[in-house]
C-alpha cells in the first residue's frame, strides 16, 4: 500500500552554481569533480534526505533533492558542495537555492536548454539523462524525483519541437554545417579535407559526419597524429605537401594549422577549378592567424569562411533565437504549473490511504466482535458477512474519497484534507 | 454567349492568379508552411483556368489562339504555369513558386493591357503547323522561363554567400546546388523544345513560303537564342560550367527569348508580325 506517501511538510529543493552566478574560479573549487559515483554515495551520508540526484557539467553543478527538514538539509547541502574550499560568506553570493514551484521551475528550464551558456543547444539534455541515470541506477531516486526528472525530459522535447530554440546555428561548427548546406544542399557523399588536425579541426570533422559527409582526409605536418584521427573517421592521413593533390577531390576544407603565415593561395586553387568541373569548394579556415588567402572567396564557385566570418552567422542567429527563447519559457511555466498540480493531488494520497486504513479497522473490529456471537454459519455463509461489511465501508467513503480527489479547486486540496481529518477523526498527521 | 464565358474566364484567370501570387508572397514573408500548400492550390486553379480560357478562345476563334499579342502572352503564361506544375512534381524547390508566380502575373497584366479582340487569320497561317510550332516554341519558353526565375535565385543567394551579408533572402532561399539543377533541368528540356520549335518552323516555311529559312527578324532571332542556349549546354558539358555563369547565361537568353516574342515584332517587323 501507499507507493505515493508524501509527507505533508516534504519539499523538493534544488541547489547549485552554474556560469551565470559562478566564477569559473570558484567552479572549479568544488569539492566533487569527478564522475557521479562517489558524489552521489557521498551525498547518501547526509540525514534527512529521501530522494537525491546530481547534475554536473562543466557549466553547472546541481543538487536535486526531495527532503522533510527542508532548512537543515538545504545548509548541509551547501557545505557539502563546497566542501572547504570555502566559508559560508563567501559562497553565498554564487549559490542558488530552490524550493519545490521555483526549484521545478529552474529544472525545467535547466533540461529545455533555456538556462545553458548556449540557449538551444541539445547537449545538455543528454547530460541530464546521463546524471539521472546514475542516480537511479544507485536507487537514489524515489517516486517524486522520477516523476520529475522524465518530466523536465518531455519538457525539453516539447520545446524542442514547438519552438525553433534549436535549429539556428549557434555554434561555430553548426554555422558551418548550415553554411555547407546552402551551398551543397545535403552533405552526404561529400568529401572533408581537414588540414591541420587540432581539437576544433576534429569537432568541426565531427558535425560534418554527422550530417553525412562522407570521407574524411586528414593533412597534417606530423603524420602521427594525422593517422590518429583519420582512424577516428575512417578516413585516410597525407602529408601537407599532398594537399594540393587531394583538393581536386574534396569539397569541404577545415583548415586550423599553427602556421604563421598563409598556407594555401588563391593562385594554388584557381587552376584546380578546371579539372573538378567547377564543383563547389568550401573552405572553412578557423585558424588564428588565418591559414587560407581571403581572396580565395574571389574564385567562382569557391566559397571561403574564417573565424570571424563564422562568428557573425553565430551572432545572427542567437537575436533569432532569442525571440524562441520566450516562447520556450512560456511552455515551461505551463508545465511547471502542471507538475505542482500534480504535487498536490499527491498530498491528497496518504490521507486517502488513512481513510480507508480506518474504515477497514472498524469493519475488522465490528467482525470480531460479531462473528463469535452467531453460531452455526457455514463458512460461505462467514464469507458473505465479511464481504457485506467491507461493502458497506467502501460505498461510504466513496463519495467523500471522491471529493478528495475531485480536479476541481486543486489549490484547495490543503483544505480539503484538513476538512475530511476532522470530519473522520483522523491524526493531523498520517504517522500512525 | 461563347464570348460572355471568354471574358468571364479571363477575368477570373486573372482574380485566381492574383490571389494565388499574393498568398505566395506572404508565405514568402511569413514562411508559415501551410500557406504553401494553400498558394500551390490556387496556382493549381489558375492553371487550370488558363487552359479553359485559351480552350474557350480556340472555340470562338475557330484556330489556335496563338496568333495575336495577347493570344500569344497568354499561351506563354500558361506554358510558365504548367511547366512550373510539372517541374513541381518531380522536385520541390524551397519558394520557388514565389517567383514563378510573380513572373506569371506580370505576363498576365500585360496580356489584359493589349487588345482581346479576335483577329482574322491570313490563309497562310490557316495550317496545321501553327499550333505545333508555336506550341512547341511556347512550351520551350515555358521552361526557359523557369531557368531565368532559378537564375536569379541563384544569384540572390550566391550574393548572400560571397558577400556573407545574410540578410532577407538567405534562409528563405534554397541551396545553390538545388538552384543549378533546377537550372540544369530545365535549360535542357526548353532547349530541345526549342530545338523542335525552330525545326518545325522550317518545315512549315518550306510548305508556306517554298523556303526553309527567309532571314525574317523573327527568324534570326530565334536562331541568335538558340545559338545562346547551345553554346550554354555546351559548355556545361566540355567545360563543366556551373553555378554563377549559367544563371547569367540563363538570364541573358530568357531576355533574348523575350526580345523574339515583342522586341521583333515591334521594331523590326516581319512575317510572324501578329497584327495585319
Amino acid at each position: 500500500m501507499g507507493v505515493f506517501i508524501l509527507m505533508p511538510s516534504e519539499t523538493i529543493i534544488l541547489l547549485g552554481v552554474n556560469h551565470k552566478k559562478t566564477p569559473l574560479e570558484v567552479r572549479e573549487k568544488l569539492a566533487l569533480s569527478s564522475g557521479y559515483e562517489e558524489p552521489l554515495a557521498a551525498l547518501g551520508t547526509i540525514d534527512g534526505l529521501r530522494e537525491y540526484y546530481l547534475l554536473s557539467t562543466c557549466n553547472r553543478v546541481e543538487i536535486l533533492v526531495s527532503t522533510d527538514a527542508a532548512d537543515v538539509v538545504e545548509k548541509k547541502l551547501a557545505e557539502f558542495l563546497f566542501g572547504d574550499a570555502l566559508t559560508p560568506d563567501q559562497y553565498e553570493k554564487h549559490l542558488y537555492c530552490y524550493r519545490d514551484a521555483k526549484a521545478i521551475h529552474h529544472l525545467f528550464m535547466v533540461a529545455a536548454s533555456l538556462d545553458s551558456m548556449i540557449v538551444g543547444e541539445s547537449q545538455i539534455l543528454g547530460q541530464l539523462k546521463e546524471a539521472y541515470r546514475w542516480s537511479s541506477e544507485k536507487k537514489c531516486t524515489g517516486p517524486i524525483l522520477n516523476k520529475l526528472l522524465h518530466k523536465s525530459f518531455s519538457v525539453a522535447k516539447r520545446v524542442r519541437s514547438e519552438t525553433r530554440i534549436g535549429s539556428s546555428a549557434v555554434s561555430i561548427s553548426y554555422a558551418a554545417i548550415e553554411l555547407a548546406k546552402k551551398i551543397f544542399g545535403s552533405l552526404e557523399d561529400k568529401r572533408v579535407l581537414l588540414i591541420g588536425a587540432g581539437e576544433m579541426a576534429e569537432l568541426a570533422a565531427e558535425h560534418l559526419v554527422g550530417n553525412g559527409a562522407k570521407d574524411v582526409v586528414v593533412a597534417n605536418r606530423t603524420l602521427e597524429r594525422a593517422l590518429d584521427l583519420a582512424k577516428r573517421f575512417n578516413g585516410r592521413a597525407v602529408g601537407l605537401d599532398e594537399m594540393l593533390e587531394q583538393l581536386g577531390q574534396v569539397d569541404i576544407i577545415v583548415s586550423s594549422t599553427g602556421a604563421p603565415g598563409i598556407i594555401l593561395h588563391r593562385d594554388d586553387v584557381k587552376p584546380l577549378m578546371r579539372n573538378r568541373r567547377n564543383k563547389p569548394l568550401f573552405f572553412i579556415d578557423i585558424a588564428v592567424p588565418r591559414d587560407l588567402d581571403p581572396a580565395l572567396n574571389d574564385l567562382e564557385n569557391v566559397y571561403l569562411y574564417d573565424i570571424d566570418d563564422l562568428n557573425n552567422v553565430v551572432e545572427l542567429n542567437k537575436a533569432e533565437r532569442d525571440k524562441e527563447a520566450i516562447k520556450a519559457s512560456r511552455i515551461v511555466d505551463e508545465e511547471a504549473l502542471k507538475f505542482k498540480d500534480w504535487q498536490a493531488g499527491l498530498a491528497v494520497t496518504p490521507t486517502l490511504a488513512a481513510l480507508r486504513e480506518k474504515g477497514n479497522a472498524i469493519a475488522r473490529m465490528e467482525l470480531e466482535r460479531t462473528l463469535p456471537r452467531l453460531e452455526g454459519l457455514s463458512a460461505k455463509e462467514r464469507k458473505s458477512v465479511e464481504k457485506m461489511a467491507s461493502a458497506i465501508v467502501s460505498k461510504l467513503l466513496h463519495d467523500p474519497m471522491l471529493f478528495l480527489k475531485s480536479e476541481s479547486c486543486k489549490d484547495q486540496s490543503e483544505m480539503k484534507v484538513d476538512m475530511l481529518r476532522s470530519v473522520f477523526g483522523l491524526e493531523k498527521n498520517s504517522d500512525q | 454567349m461563347l464570348g460572355e464565358i471568354n471574358y468571364i474566364l479571363f477575368n477570373s484567370v486573372m482574380v485566381v492568379s492574383f490571389v494565388a501570387c499574393a498568398v505566395y508572397i506572404v508565405f514568402f514573408f511569413s514562411q508559415r508552411e501551410g500557406l504553401r500548400k494553400i498558394a500551390r492550390m490556387i496556382f493549381l486553379g489558375s492553371g487550370i483556368l488558363q487552359s479553359l480560357y485559351i480552350l474557350s478562345r480556340y472555340f470562338l476563334s475557330g484556330y489556335t489562339p496563338i496568333t495575336s499579342q495577347h493570344e500569344a502572352v497568354v499561351f506563354f503564361a500558361w506554358s510558365v504555369t504548367w511547366a512550373y506544375l510539372s517541374f513541381h512534381w518531380r522536385y520541390s524547390v524551397k519558394n520557388f513558386g514565389t517567383f514563378v508566380s510573380v513572373l506569371v502575373v506580370i505576363m498576365l497584366c500585360i496580356a489584359a493591357s493589349v487588345s482581346r479582340d479576335l483577329q482574322v487569320l491570313s490563309p497562310i497561317l490557316q495550317s496545321l503547323w501553327l499550333p505545333v510550332h508555336a506550341g512547341i516554341s511556347v512550351i520551350a519558353y515555358g521552361f526557359l522561363a523557369l531557368a531565368f526565375c532559378g537564375g536569379i535565385m541563384y544569384l540572390l543567394q550566391e550574393r548572400e554567400l560571397k558577400t556573407k551579408n545574410f540578410g532577407f533572402f538567405y534562409s528563405r532561399l534554397p541551396s545553390l546546388e538545388s538552384l543549378d539543377q533546377l537550372n540544369n533541368h530545365c535549360l535542357t528540356v526548353g532547349f530541345v523544345f526549342l530545338t523542335l520549335g525552330i525545326i518545325t518552323g522550317t518545315l512549315w516555311g518550306r510548305q508556306a513560303w517554298g523556303t526553309y529559312w527567309s532571314w525574317d527578324p523573327k527568324e534570326t532571332w530565334s536562331l541568335i537564342t538558340w545559338l545562346l542556349y547551345a553554346a550554354q549546354i555546351h559548355q556545361r558539358f566540355t567545360l563543366g560550367w556551373r553555378g554563377r555563369r549559367i544563371a547569367l547565361m540563363s538570364i541573358v537568353g530568357f531576355c533574348t527569348v523575350l526580345f523574339t516574342l515583342w522586341g521583333v515584332t515591334f521594331l523590326l517587323g516581319g512575317v510572324h508580325t501578329y497584327a495585319q
